[in-house]
């Protein structure tokens, strides 16, 4: 699937839960946490560590044939599900597909609040991290 | 007794919702909310009288001159300083501390140390670290017990000749311990040691009394008692505001400049360079009286009130743990807490969710997040416009969180 095609059916899932329901909407992010990829031990280092979180975020990837294969893992259930999120968005895509998508659907699945560059989750720095290993994997090839 | 819920009309931002859900502010002791007297005397003070102080003989730069130093005189009789002139003007505790550090630049050298405290804000040591790193002294550290109150054995052994300045805090941020400060000033004075009490976490409930303390310095912010932000004081006794260098140079601290050579103006002026915040210094003495029309006995004794109703009700959840002392008379009413190995950062995310304002991570107090291996902690801290209704809401909202992230 296209990294669109994957974003709207994510859209579609969350478009199951009223506007106001924002507890079913929460626990189906904490329930997409537990199905993290998560990454292998040895890349949990400190210097993997995503910046700008309240939580710990680690986030590792690398090339198997031309995609990038993202794995992830946080402290905090929530921040666990956000990254789960963008994993599977944007995990299994090629560098130059992954550098053109936008993260608009973070806005139409309700959790527009956590895009916010104050937010202490850091959503902004997991994209960031993951539009820079694509740019770096993109300048190798 | 206080009529709480008359106080709580005087506070417009309380009637709120968010999220859907009426506003539970328990996030007290990063800052306070603002009573309507002191956001209107703010407008007022635009309104009319705004004119800069210290300098002009025109009659709106006389009544903003007069506001100020009315409002510093308000302040002094607050805290009990014996001048007017020992109590500055600063933008906040933060600064208050850096005014003095780096004053102490000049007084110090390799071979001397500074002291500060195991349960100290973020502010109250990194600019001891920087001064320690420009001059060459040692940074040296009162430990802390499980309960996370100082050891005060441990405190003298530290304490020599060597220590030219200790800087505690009179109550933790992170976990509202009460330290022992007049012991340490006494002790600390025997050495001739100063001692620069960081008051951030202890003014919006207790009245402090300088002079009866006896310390040298005493800084505390404005925002935390009803104040706006961007304001604060620095206490300092006469003989040390006098030895120490100014801090910022410019207008207003000068008593003459030629290109061979400034004087300085007397105090406090010496260390009040530029146009200060003077609404800000103005309305502050508009918040102190207000708290004071309340009273600080009356604060404190519904403030423990809370304190004990919301260490009950919170014990209740399974799994929940409290940081800080055990006796609740050592402390505020300040709760920091976890529930099992669920981060703060979940809680406090969906608690907000609820409407209820509390604060997670590690309320820069890095050092003794890693002194108890967590990562942070929620942190509820009330004050005396919240009630016991609200303690109630934020139980139910921390259990159904615990539910939800179990």
């Amino acid at each position: 699937m296209t990294i669109k095609e994957i974003q709207d059916e994510i859209v579609d899932e969350f478009s199951m839960f009223e506007e106001d329901n924002w507890d079913e909407r929460y626990q189906y992010v904490i329930d997409l946490g537990k199905t993290l990829p998560l990454i292998d031990e040895k890349y949990k280092t400190d210097e993997n560590i995503i910046k700008g979180c309240q939580s710990k975020v680690w986030v590792h990837g690398e090339m198997q044939g031309d995609k990038i294969v993202f794995t992830a893992d946080s402290d905090a259930i929530l921040t666990k599900g956000i990254i789960a999120i963008l994993i599977r968005t944007f995990s299994k895509q090629t560098p130059s597909e992954i550098l053109e998508a936008d993260t608009k659907f973070i806005d139409e699945i309700g959790l527009k609040d956590h895009l916010s560059p104050t937010r202490a989750n850091g959503l902004v720095s997991m994209i960031k991290q993951i539009k820079m290993y694509a740019l770096a994997f993109n300048a190798k090839n | 007794m206080l009529d709480i819920q008359s106080i709580r009309a005087d506070f417009p931002i309380l009637s709120q919702k968010v999220n859907g859900k009426p506003l539970v502010y328990f996030d007290n002791a990063a800052t306070s909310q603002k009573p309507k007297v002191v956001i209107d005397a703010i407008t007022s003070y635009y309104e009319e009288i705004n004119a800069n102080i210290h300098r002009g003989v025109h009659k709106l730069s006389q009544l903003a001159t007069d506001a100020y130093e009315i409002s510093r005189v308000k302040i002094q009789n607050h805290i009990n300083a014996k001048h007017s002139f020992e109590v500055l003007f600063t933008s906040g505790t933060t600064h208050g501390i850096n005014l003095v550090s780096n004053g102490f630049a000049s007084l110090l050298k390799v071979g001397d140390e500074v002291m500060v405290s195991a349960l100290e804000h973020h502010s109250n040591i990194v600019p001891w670290q920087m001064l320690c790193e420009r001059t060459g002294a040692k940074l040296t550290v009162i430990p802390m017990d499980e309960n996370g109150e100082l050891i005060f054995a441990e405190f003298e052994k530290l304490l020599s000749e060597k220590t030219k300045i200790i800087a505690v805090n009179h109550i933790s941020n992170a976990l509202g311990t009460i330290n022992p400060i007049k012991k340490i000033i006494e002790k600390a004075h025997q050495f001739g040691t100063a001692v620069l009490i960081d008051g951030a976490q202890s003014t919006p409930h207790i009245k402090p009394d300088v002079q009866e303390l006896d310390c040298d310095f005493y800084v505390f912010s404005g925002h935390k008692i009803c104040g706006p932000t961007g304001t604060g004081i620095l206490y300092g006794k006469e003989e040390w505001l006098n030895k120490l260098p100014p801090y910022q140079g410019g207008g207003e601290m000068i008593k003459e400049v030629t290109f061979e050579k400034t004087t300085y103006a007397e105090l406090p002026h010496k260390f009040e360079a530029g146009t200060p915040n003077i609404a800000g210094g103005i309305v502050l003495g508009t918040a102190i009286d207000y708290l004071n029309e309340v009273g600080f006995e009356a604060i404190a004794k519904y403030e423990h009130e809370l304190l004990e109703y919301g260490t009950e009700r919170l014990l209740e959840i399974e799994g929940l743990k409290i940081y800080g002392p055990k006796s609740l008379e050592n402390k505020t009413s300040v709760i920091s807490f976890n529930v099992g190995t669920i981060h703060p950062y979940d809680i406090g995310t969906i608690v907000d969710k609820m409407g209820i304002a509390v604060r997670t991570g590690h309320h820069c107090a890095q050092p003794i997040m890693n002194f108890f291996q967590i990562p942070g902690t929620i942190r509820a801290s009330f004050s005396f416009y919240n009630t016991k209704e609200e303690i109630d809401a934020l139980v139910g909202a921390v259990k159904k969180a615990v539910v939800m992230l179990s």
